[in-house]
């Protein structure tokens, strides 16, 4: 199940773990993304709060939490190629996974018509 | 002359998106003017914003580090038309008269400036303040002047205060930079040139009918061409330059890791009307012919001052630093003297990933004393304190065209 928010993120849970990454219209509008600073595993995060910086080549924008939970694994092969977040935003460019506090608060994010129709 | 993307510094991922919806907005409002190659940047992708009351390209389908690297290798194409061309007259259809006049107003060797060459000045205001950062052209029968967009007004009304008796209009042209080892024999492909032309040396010459001058000149430390021309024939002329294997359009985030690299200033980030000549260490372009001693010492607004700041008046300067990989120090970041604590000593004015240099590159306007010391320096970038190496400027070799 994929979710989405407002701000650009997509969720996949797997079980009781959501994999997190930027949609592929924010690497879009963001251009060349050049680094990527991640949370350290364990690291308690909360909804809308800030959990990574990402780099692109004009800027350095926050990306923010999109759900509340423990870091449990990030995406270390970003440190050697960011690009990836251009090239598979939604596949090998996740950013982190969340051991997310309460599933259900999955349910107030957009699905992917919600979220398609938001940017097109 | 400066110009580049907006101001690099931070902004959240929400914010940013909001901000792109507000460029559409600003668009469809209509308060945004729009350059001759509009549509023709609309077709090529690219992805607009508004700069200096303009929407320009901030880069194409290929992306900034593609643009980036295009001009190192083969040639970029800039659209450049919101810069503004200001051509100078005087009743007497001489250019001398507009020469010694503009003496007064920018602290160059304007009088000796021969027929057909440009010269990079400053404008100051009285306290020594950058107004704007300007190139001068003897065009022959007048003085033409290329000044940053966002300057334009204010320019056109502190030349017309200061300079009685002149004609100053500004043109409807088009601008369009060609920069790069490629780009003289892709603008020859196109264009005669009369003559062998030189960095900083200006020619007239035609295309499809249609009178231009070229300059060979630039703002990305490549050779290549500024080109002024009707915008009639703009998209024609861009067309067929870009129809060149490795020559494609570029944007103004490439443009502005270019001129960063080249180690050369923008307007309103590395300058403004509060910082002076030498704090901005641009007082390579003020000659000794106008400094304390020289033939014509002083004799511009703002004398007193810059004056004062060259004989060691002036308590900060402009360096480069490195950073380490990965994280550029944008406009605005703070730099310290020591990695916790400490005291602030610097202000980062430029930064940017640096392809061409392998790291991220940055301007650091900072105490002097730090400036010509050893001691280490720091960024603070979220928080943390990453170690700046010092680095002579420019960070990539120039490699202007001075003849053969």
């Amino acid at each position: 199940m994929e979710k989405f928010t407002q701000e650009h993120e997509w969720i996949r849970l797997e079980g009781e773990v959501a994999t997190i990454g930027i949609t592929d219209h924010a690497q879009s509008e963001l251009g060349d993304i050049v680094f990527v600073e991640l949370p350290e595993v364990g690291t308690k995060v909360t909804a809308g709060g800030e959990m990574a910086t990402v780099e692109s080549f004009k800027a350095a924008s926050s990306v923010y939490a999109p759900v509340t939970g423990e870091i449990v694994e990030i995406n270390e092969t970003l440190g050697d190629d960011p690009a990836q977040v251009n090239t598979e935003p939604m596949g090998a460019g996740w950013f982190v996974k969340i051991r997310l506090e309460d599933v259900s608060a999955l349910d107030e994010l957009m699905d992917e018509a919600a979220y398609l129709a938001l940017v097109s | 002359m400066g110009i580049a993307a907006r101001n690099g510094s931070r902004s959240n991922f929400k914010g940013w998106m909001l901000e792109i919806r507000d460029e559409k907005r600003h668009k469809l409002s209509g308060e945004e003017k729009t350059t001759c190659l509009n549509d023709f940047h609309i077709a090529h992708g690219a992805r607009m914003a508004p700069f200096a009351g303009y929407m320009m390209p901030l880069n194409y389908t290929d992306g900034p580090l593609k643009e980036h690297m295009a001009c190192r290798t083969g040639a970029a194409v800039f659209d450049v038309s919101h810069m503004a061309q200001l051509d100078i007259t005087h009743p007497s259809g001489q250019a001398a008269p507009v020469l010694a006049a503009l003496e007064g107003v920018i602290p160059a060797n304007l009088i000796d400036l021969p027929e057909y060459h440009q010269r990079y000045g400053l404008l100051l205001n009285p306290q020594g303040g950058i107004l704007d950062d300007v190139m001068v052209i003897h065009a022959g029968s007048y003085v033409r002047m290329v000044v940053n967009a966002a300057c334009a007004d204010k320019d056109i009304s502190w030349l017309a205060g200061h300079l009685t008796g002149f004609g100053i209009s500004r043109l409807q042209r088009a601008l369009v930079a060609v920069q790069g080892p490629a780009a003289a024999k892709a603008v020859a492909q196109l264009v005669s040139l009369p003559e062998e032309v030189r960095f900083l040396q200006v020619a007239v010459s035609e295309f499809d009918g249609q009178q231009i001058e070229l300059s060979r000149s630039g703002y990305t430390g490549e050779d290549g061409f500024e080109v002024s021309l009707p915008e009639i024939v703009a998209e024609g002329f861009v067309t067929r330059l870009i129809e060149n294997e490795g020559v494609q359009m570029a944007g103004l985030v490439a443009r502005d890791s270019l001129r960063l690299e080249a180690g050369l200033c923008l307007y309103g980030q590395d300058m403004d009307e509060d910082i002076s000549a030498v704090t901005a260490s641009l007082h390579w372009s003020i000659p000794k012919i106008r400094r304390k001693g020289g033939a014509r010492e002083a004799g511009f607004i703002g004398a007193d001052i810059t004056l004062a700041d060259l004989a060691g008046g002036s308590a900060e300067c402009r360096i480069g630093v490195i950073a380490p990989k990965g994280v550029p120090p944008r406009s605005g970041t703070p730099v310290f003297d020591s990695k916790a604590g400490g005291r602030q000593i610097g202000l980062v004015t430029s930064g940017s990933p640096a392809p061409s240099v392998g790291q991220p590159v940055a301007m650091v306007r900072i105490d002097r004393d730090f400036a010509n010391s050893d001691a280490p320096v720091f960024a603070e970038v979220r928080g943390r304190r990453l170690p700046l190496t010092r680095c002579d400027m420019p960070f990539v070799a120039h490699r202007f065209y001075r003849g053969s």
